[in-house]
Parts: C-alpha cells; structure tokens; sequence
C-alpha cells in the first residue's frame, strides 16, 4: 500500500479578505491599528455567538452549544500573538479560538448549521469546529481530551525544528482530569513548544472552582511540572497577548511550555440548556462591568481613538456577521451519501 | 532466508520503517535504552537515536495524544502501549480521538497512527495483564485492527501498518513472540485486508487468528489423520475484514467453524457468524460453531489459564460434530 504524505498545514493560507492581518512575528505589545483590528475581531465573535444563540433558541441548530461571551479577549489576545504556522487546540466551548486563529465567519456559520459548505462538510458542527487551513486543527469534546494531542503538534514542530508553537486552550474543568496532568508532565519532561492557556471562567460545567478544587490558583498547577506559568486577567487583551508572545518566545527558543491562567467569566450558562441561576446576582454583575470589550475599547480611548472610530468597528463587524449568516444559511445540506466519506483517508 | 521470531520480526519491521521514512519515529514506555517490556524495540535506540526513538512516562493517555497530535502534523508515529490490557487507560484517546478526528473535520486531517499492544493469554500474566483486547474496538468505526500470527506477517502487516494512511491498532500476541519462521533477505509488506488460506481442505471451513492459528493448525493435523479436511483461514486483520475469502471457502465447505481466544458476547467470531448465517443462510450445510474462551476474566494459575481458551482438541472435536452433522 502506497503512503501518500500529506501536505503540512500552514496557517493564515485561507484567511478572509477582511480578516485582521496577523504580522509575521508579534511583538509583545501590538501596534494601535493591530489593537483596533483585534477589538473588531472581538466585535465579530461577540455578535457572532450572540447569533448562535438566538438560532439555537430558534431550534434550527442541533444538539448543544457551548458559548463563550465575556471571554473572547483570551482566544482574540492569543492567537493574534501566534506566527503563522503555529497550531491551535480548543475545547467544545470553541466558535471564538477558531475564530481568532482566522476561519471564515461564513463557514463557521454554515458548520453549526450543518451545512456542506461548513468547515467540516456539516459532519462535526459546533462542538467540533476546525480549521486546519488557518491552524486551527480542532475543538474536541472530551474534557481534557485534546491536551495530549496538542503536545504531539508541539512534538510535530520539535522534531522538525521549525519552531512553530502549539497552542492549547481548555476550560478550568480540565485542570482535574488525568490528560491535563500527563500532558503538562510529559510537555515539561521533553521541552515541547506548548503553550497550555486556561480559561478560568470559575465554573466547571455548573459547579465553582472552589467545591472541585483544592488550590486557589490553577496556575500553580505548573509547579509540579517544573513548568514556567502566568495568571492573568483574561479578560484584557493586551495582557493576554503580551503574555502569549512571551510564552510563545520561550517556547521556539526551546526553553519549554507555559501554563497560562487567564481569568475570566462567560456570560452565559454552560449549554443552551443552562440558565446558570448558580451564580451569584453580584458576581455575574461585577464580571459584567469588566466585559473585555468594553474594557479594550476604553484603553484605546486613552491612547486617544476617537469614539466614533469605535462605534464604527462594531457596526462593521455586526454587518459581517450578518452578511456570513445570509451566505450561510443560503448553502445546501450535505448530500445524505456524504457521511460514507471520511471516516478513511 | 533466514528463521526469525515473532519478535525479532517486529523489530526488524520496525527498523526498516524507521530506516526508511524520516518521518517514522517511536515512543512509549521504556522503548529506548531498554528495548522494551518485551524486548521489541532492542537495538532500535543505539541504531537510530534519542531523537526517533523516545521513552515516555507512564502516561499512557500521553503517549496516544502526543501520536495523534504528531500524526495529523504529518509524522508517523509507531506508538507502543506495553500491554494491550492498558488500552484502558487511554481509551478516549483510542476510541474517541484517534478515529474520529478526521471524520469529525470532514477529512480535514489524517491520523496515520500505529499503535502497538502485547495481547493475549498464557503467559501465566492474571487477568490485567492477559486480556485479548482487539475485540474492545470492533465498535468503533475508524480504526483499522491487525492481528498477526506469524513472523512474515508480524513484519508484513507492520510495515503496512505504519505506511497507512489510517489510525492501525496493531496486536502482537505475547504467547508468540518466541515463534520462530522463514523471513526473506527482502521481506513483503503485506496489504491489511487480506485474509492467508493457511491450509486447504473441502470438509469444514476453521477461520482463526494469531495464536489460535497455530491450535487449528495442530487440530487440522489430528483430523487429517481421521479423514477429515480442514480449510484453515487466518484473517490476519479484523478490519478491514476479507470477508471474500471466507465466503468463499465456506461455499465450498458448507460447513464453519470460528475459533477465537475471547468470550462470545462482543467479539469478530460471534460478528463474523451471525453475518454470514444473515447473508449465506443457503451455504451451510450445517450449524456455524464458535469455539470461543471462558466467559470469565483470564485466570493465573497453569491449570485455569490452559483451560480458559479454546485448545486444539476443543477446535478438533468441534470440527467433527460440525463435520458430521
């Protein structure tokens, strides 16, 4: 049987036209007019899962979804720190990490509709979004399930020596399954250029850290693994981006992985079927004033942009998302015969 | 030509992959320095270094991801998991990640993972450490399963294995390893899916795999002397299944028998009977048998483990009740 040897992917081959550009090599701190693409980015994804749930509330969606308002500064702030080349994991709490790496609104769309045009042909849909174009090699729904496989891109990139980086976000819920602790061990052992980033949104599933977690701070997890780590403020994009272009540094220059802890809150319940009446009326209200929206678009009124510069971001983005949609919804099913191709290359 | 064993001949398979795709490399638990828990990999350390060859930490969850994540960045890895028993500890990654990861990107990516597990009983190894577990996988579409029972196979359908394109779980059986046969200078690959007619004979029909085989080949020898052929297949993989050999030998004999070491419930014989009794109900002459092990776990003590498999007087005497039905 003749192999046949497929191509590596490359990142940013497939952007959209009106993607923010990714420059070749980040520096810690983004220039103004990459900070105001990023707060657009952020725009698109916020209006992007605000959609998802009004069609998930219409029932023309299936199954689940897991949405991730309230921390899109953590996916938009580290991808936008990554190279091309450099791979990205998530979790099924995924639309905004495969997003940020750069997938097409309109594809995204048309994956949770089910559609062939979707980014997998209407064969993983929300929970399952990926991207191999752009480095978003995929969202996967076991908890904790992709952080091994994140460290065997890293391990890709090793063993190549070409410096690329692996990315891999998962939720708080994950610092406690088996996989987590193998994959922080066995990346800290062999000195794998990953970066593990947790979105700790303070609640696994439906229970707070506290009742399932005997540790304050998740990013002392790293200790144990003699692993360089960050707690952050995961919902300021600048602090997240100039932590992951740090991590990201250290990584291709072969000194090893970061555990990143990047606080944060999602607005919504865990699923579509979570109303999240657990949490505390002052919690979800303290979180609500620090949306990191609102706070990136105050930092760039500091630096003196213009509000109406602001305002016409997000209008800009609403009208992308709505024109991705039209196109979206506008695409065929897939042809019944098509779920006999792929399960083999 | 050379007599080799069982698992010199996985070495061998080994080093010629590793020899001759960059790409290829190895990792597992004490795979390195140490040539392994069964001494498959011994040499492969010194021959190609630290950089192919990798020991891992007990993690086995690890050692499956790091394979896919590797995988679908275009390397081959060959991953070993020290008893197949342990297959357990990683099966998300075995059933959940590793054979749906390209159907769920609609064939975005491709997973050509081998991963190799010592398997099976009568190493006197109890009950965690005996389980013939190729069966646990049949369910799951996306994985290919081979099970090899000869040298020539071993390296055969490794190098295959490892050329797929596909995720391959690939079962070396334990109470093999010592087996000894001819290996050419220049050995063949030989194709997963294609079943071998070990032996020909028009009476019953006697499908088999790994050590099983070799009962059924010793069974065929006693019937032969009582008058009776036996057809002895080995299927050699699971999946894909070459069904087409064994249709075929069954409208010659008209007769089945399947002989597996594992319980019936779950497993590729009793899958592989009722198919054939839905599809080719007009061929049998006579009732399909499964000759199957014990349907409790795999016990340690001589005795109980010797009994606990189907023997080659168990295969022969169900030979002849089907034969003379």
């Amino acid at each position: 049987m003749k192999a046949t040897q497929r191509p590596r992917p490359r990142s940013g081959a497939r952007a959209p036209e009106d993607a923010p550009e990714r420059p070749a090599d980040p520096t810690p701190d983004p220039p103004l007019d990459r900070q105001l693409a990023l707060l657009r980015s952020m725009h698109e994804i916020r209006q992007f899962e605000e959609v998802c749930h009004r069609l998930f509330a219409q029932g023309v969606v299936r199954g689940s979804t897991h949405l991730g308002q309230g921390q899109e500064a953590v996916s938009v702030g580290a991808c936008a720190a990554l190279r091309e080349g450099d791979t990205m994991t998530c979790t099924y709490r995924g639309h905004a990490a495969v997003l940020s790496m750069g997938a097409p609104l309109d594809r995204t769309f048309g994956e949770i509709l089910g559609k062939r045009e979707g980014l997998c042909g209407g064969k993983g849909g929300s929970m399952h979004l990926t991207d191999v174009s752009v480095g978003a090699l995929g969202s996967f729904a076991i908890v904790g399930g992709h952080l091994p496989i994140a460290c065997g891109t890293a391990f890709a990139a090793r063993y190549r020596e070409t410096e690329e980086v692996s990315v891999c976000f998962f939720g708080d819920g994950a610092t406690n399954i088996g996989a987590f602790h193998e994959s922080l061990n066995l990346a800290s052992i062999w000195k794998l250029p990953a970066i593990f980033v947790c979105e700790n949104n303070l609640y696994g599933e439906y229970s707070p850290i506290a009742t399932t977690t005997p540790i304050a701070q998740l990013a002392d997890r790293a200790d144990a693994y003699g692993m360089a780590k960050a707690r952050i403020d995961g919902n300021d994009l600048l602090e997240v981006h100039r932590t992951v272009a740090q991590a990201a540094r250290r990584a291709r220059a072969g000194e090893g992985p970061t555990l990143i802890e990047a606080l944060t809150y999602r607005h919504k319940g865990h699923s579509r079927s979570d109303p999240a009446k657990y949490r505390p009326a002052e919690e979800v209200e303290q979180w609500l004033a620090r949306d990191p929206i609102a706070l990136h678009e105050r930092a760039l009124g500091a630096a003196g942009v213009e509000r109406a510069r602001l305002d016409a971001l997000a209008t800009e983005a609403e009208q992308a998302v709505a024109e991705a949609l039209e196109r979206a919804q506008g695409w065929p099913d897939p042809d019944p015969a098509a779920r006999f191709t792929d399960v083999w290359a | 030509m050379t007599a080799v064993t069982y698992r010199q001949a996985i070495t061998r398979a080994m080093a010629d992959a590793l020899a001759a795709d960059e790409d290829v490399f190895l990792l597992g638990e004490d795979v390195a320095a140490a040539g392994g828990a069964f001494k498959t990999t011994e040499g492969l350390f010194e021959r190609f270094g630290p950089r192919r060859v990798l020991d891992t930490p007990i993690s086995e969850q690890a050692i499956v991801g790091t394979a896919i994540g590797a995988a679908v960045q275009g390397l081959r890895p060959i991953a070993e998991i020290m008893f197949a028993d342990f297959a357990a500890v990683c099966f998300d990654g075995l059933a959940n990640e590793l054979p749906k990861y390209r159907y769920m990107t609609g064939g975005q990516v491709s997973v050509p993972v081998t991963v190799r597990m010592a398997n099976g009983s009568g190493g006197g190894f109890a009950a965690q450490h005996s389980q013939p577990a190729e069966n646990w996988f049949l369910n799951i579409p996306g994985l290919k399963i081979v099970v090899p029972a000869t040298p020539a196979d071993a390296y055969g359908l490794l190098r295959a294995a490892v050329e797929d394109p596909d995720p391959v779980l690939y079962f070396e059986h334990k109470g093999l390893f010592g087996l000894r046969g001819e290996l050419p200078d220049e050995p063949a690959k030989v194709p997963l899916g294609q079943a071998d007619v070990v032996r020909e004979g028009g009476d019953v029909t006697v499908v088999t795999t790994q050590a099983m085989r070799h009962r059924a080949a010793a069974a065929a020898e006693r019937l032969a002397a009582d008058g009776i052929e036996i057809e002895l297949i080995d299927l050699r993989t699971l999946v894909p299944l070459d069904l087409e050999t064994v249709v075929a030998s069954l409208d010659k004999t008209n007769r089945l028998v399947v002989a597996q070491e594992a319980p019936v419930d779950g497993s590729w014989g009793a899958s592989l009977v009722a198919r054939l009794m839905a599809d080719r109900f007009e061929a049998f002459d006579a009732p399909p048998a499964l000759v199957a092990a014990d349907d409790t776990p795999v016990p340690y003590a001589g005795p109980l483990e010797a009994e606990w498999s189907p023997t080659a007087e168990r295969i022969a005497e169900t030979v002849r009740r089907t034969a003379a039905f």
